[in-house]
């Protein structure tokens, strides 16, 4: 019989077979109830032709804008040869296979990227990969309360300078676990305020997450929380960028012994913006924790004649093995992207990396410098950043974020509803694909479009906001 | 065949037990248990004074192949744990009955280690299992 489909008279001769009279008595024994009542959410089927000219159409959507977003996703230049290897048909796939052994190609490419991280994160192991970050900073929490054999309580610290979105994920996924998550309020300063966390000392918690840079972008004193953590018997979730690594103290070295997981997005590392998606979370840990990491984890090792072989090492928690037991959701993971990222990284190279990342800070701050020259445009933080920064401006940001769109500029990120309290606020970011004339092009239009607003509040320049200290 | 000590009590799921006389009993996985999952890798043993039902998973074994759970033989309250085997999982597979063993409990009911099969009563288990 063909794998698919099943035509009627296949049907018919299956349940023939098995003596039932239609599908309906086949599946007889499941409650009315429970079953389901179509999906009203769900189109109707379309034809190839229908579906490729929509996707056409969605993609044309997009457009080419000038972009100056980042918050969690950014736009960096992936050498031609990346995808021109990671689409080969003996990658192009999105799962670990399942005869892994007999994948060696593969197990090799994971094993490489698994290395690659865990060295870029200044860790001890790396699993091959999770779902993205937001989903996978929920597993590092998870991760945290199962490893943290001192603390009995299942409360986590999670700071408001976290990316709003993860926030939301990780709440949804831990919610029902029992799992709290107690907000830490940031400072003047736009991060956590190291004294800040005295009022929370000797009070039991798994664990402290550690932004680095924080969704504002700012740098955290990452020595200082991790070494408050680990004094409040709390393990250090370092939530980090991958391409900040290249040139800041990766998690492994913060404070006296080092963050014991370290988790982010693998987005920057070789995949496209793409509306969103597909992109991949990377999650790293101290070897002592190494047995409550989700996932799969790819060893080297020799055969009886000495010869090299990739092998699942770690996989005896994973769902297909430890069923309702396993620890955690992660079964397949995003193996295309990861390909993508070892790709990526192997090409670049650490030397590469790092320069890609001080040209992201450098364009970063020539575009904070000229945007700051326009009157009513103010830096809200004056901390140090890596490629992110928040400004401030005297009229409603989504109506001139709107403007900016209409010139095919995305001007940044529209924070005032997530954090209304610092107003009409902007998070912008320039990568290394930003040139001196794109930054030009964004100053000259958001100068004439708040200018051309006659209806706006006097322009006048802002105080710096008090701390919320 | 397995070695099966013709001293000691057993479980349908593979734990030994073995009556100590301070009135607390040993508890350890049997050799043809170590025998099925190979390589053991990792251990995770419960905390001591933690109250357990009989049957209640309590300890997990994990090999290169598999993690299996490890059940209270006996309802009763967990009084120590084998810390060399959490360093050196391998006892568990180099000395099932001996340096590997996993927990010690204080059972609620002595009269409860009768119930448990003996060394015959367990053989027939594993014969049972083998075919």
């Amino acid at each position: 019989m063909p794998f698919i489909p099943h035509t009627e008279d296949d049907v018919q001769a299956m349940l023939a077979a098995i003596g039932a009279d239609s599908i309906e008595a086949l599946f007889d024994e499941i409650p009315a109830e429970l079953l389901a009542k179509g999906l009203p959410n769900v189109p109707p089927g379309m034809s190839e032709m229908a579906v490729a000219r929509l996707m056409h159409q969605r993609a044309a959507q997009d457009g080419m804008p000038l972009c100056f977003i980042g918050a969690g996703a950014y736009e960096h230049h992936i050498p031609a040869a990346v995808w021109e290897i990671a689409s080969r048909g003996e990658f192009y796939s999105a799962y670990t296979p399942y005869q892994a052994e007999a994948s060696q190609g593969t197990l090799q490419v994971l094993y490489e990227y698994q290395t690659m991280i865990a060295s870029l994160t200044g860790m001890d192991a790396s699993n091959a990969s999770l779902y993205d970050g937001a989903s996978g900073l929920a597993e590092a929490v998870l991760m945290a309360v199962r490893a943290n054999r001192k603390s009995k309580s299942k409360r986590v610290l999670m700071p408001a300078t976290v990316h709003p979105i993860y926030r939301k994920v990780v709440q949804a996924i831990v919610r029902n676990q029992g799992i709290e998550l107690v907000e830490l309020d940031y400072s003047g300063s736009g991060n956590i305020e190291p004294e800040y966390l005295k009022r929370y000392a000797g009070e039991d918690y798994a664990a402290l997450v550690i932004p680095q840079p924080n969704f504002f972008g700012v740098l955290e004193e990452v020595d200082a929380l991790t070494d408050w953590a680990h004094a409040n018997h709390a393990l250090a979730i370092g939530l980090v960028n991958p391409t900040a690594m290249a040139v800041l103290t990766p998690p492994g070295q913060w404070g006296g012994k080092g963050a014991d997981i370290a988790v982010g997005e693998g987005q920057p590392l070789g995949a496209p913006l793409s509306s969103g998606g597909p992109y991949f979370g990377f999650i790293t840990c101290k070897q002592e924790h190494v047995r409550q990491m989700p996932g799969r984890i790819i060893g080297r090792t020799v055969d009886l004649d000495g010869k090299v072989g990739y092998t699942l090492t770690l996989q005896a928690r994973e769902q297909h093995i430890r069923r309702a037991k396993a620890t955690s959701n992660i079964c397949s993971n995003q193996g295309l992207m990861v390909t993508a990222a070892t790709i990526y990284m192997a090409l670049v190279g650490a030397e590469g990396l790092a320069r890609v990342a001080h040209a992201c800070h450098a364009n970063t701050r020539a575009l904070v410098e000229r945007l700051t020259q326009i009157d009513c445009v103010e830096q809200v933080f004056c901390s140090p950043y890596f490629h992110e920064v928040v400004l401030r401006i005297n009229q409603p940001v989504a109506e001139v974020l709107r403007a900016l769109a209409v010139q095919d500029i995305l001007g940044g990120y529209d924070l005032s509803a997530d954090y209304p309290e610092l107003g009409n606020a902007i998070l912008v970011c320039a990568t290394e694909t930003r040139t001196a004339e794109d930054i030009e092009r964004y100053a000259q239009n958001l100068e004439r479009i708040l200018s051309r607003r006659k209806d706006g509040p006097i322009c006048t320049k802002l105080r710096p906001k008090e701390g919320t200290l | 065949m397995s070695n099966v000590p013709a001293e000691l009590k057993y479980t349908k799921t593979h734990e030994w037990v073995r009556a100590e006389s301070d009135g607390t009993v040993t508890v350890g996985i049997t050799e043809h248990a170590q025998d099925l999952l190979g390589d053991m890798v990792f251990v995770e043993l419960p905390e001591v004074g933690r109250v357990l039902k009989s049957d209640q998973d309590c300890a997990v074994v994990e090999s290169v192949k598999a993690a299996s759970d490890v059940y209270a033989p006996l309802a009763g309250e967990i009084t120590a744990v084998n810390d060399a085997v959490v360093d050196s999982p391998e006892l568990v597979n180099k000395s099932p009955y001996g340096d590997g063993w996993l927990f010690r409990m204080k059972p609620a009911n002595a009269a409860d280690l009768a119930g448990l099969l003996d060394a015959a009563g367990y053989a027939a288990v594993v014969a049972e299992d083998s075919h």
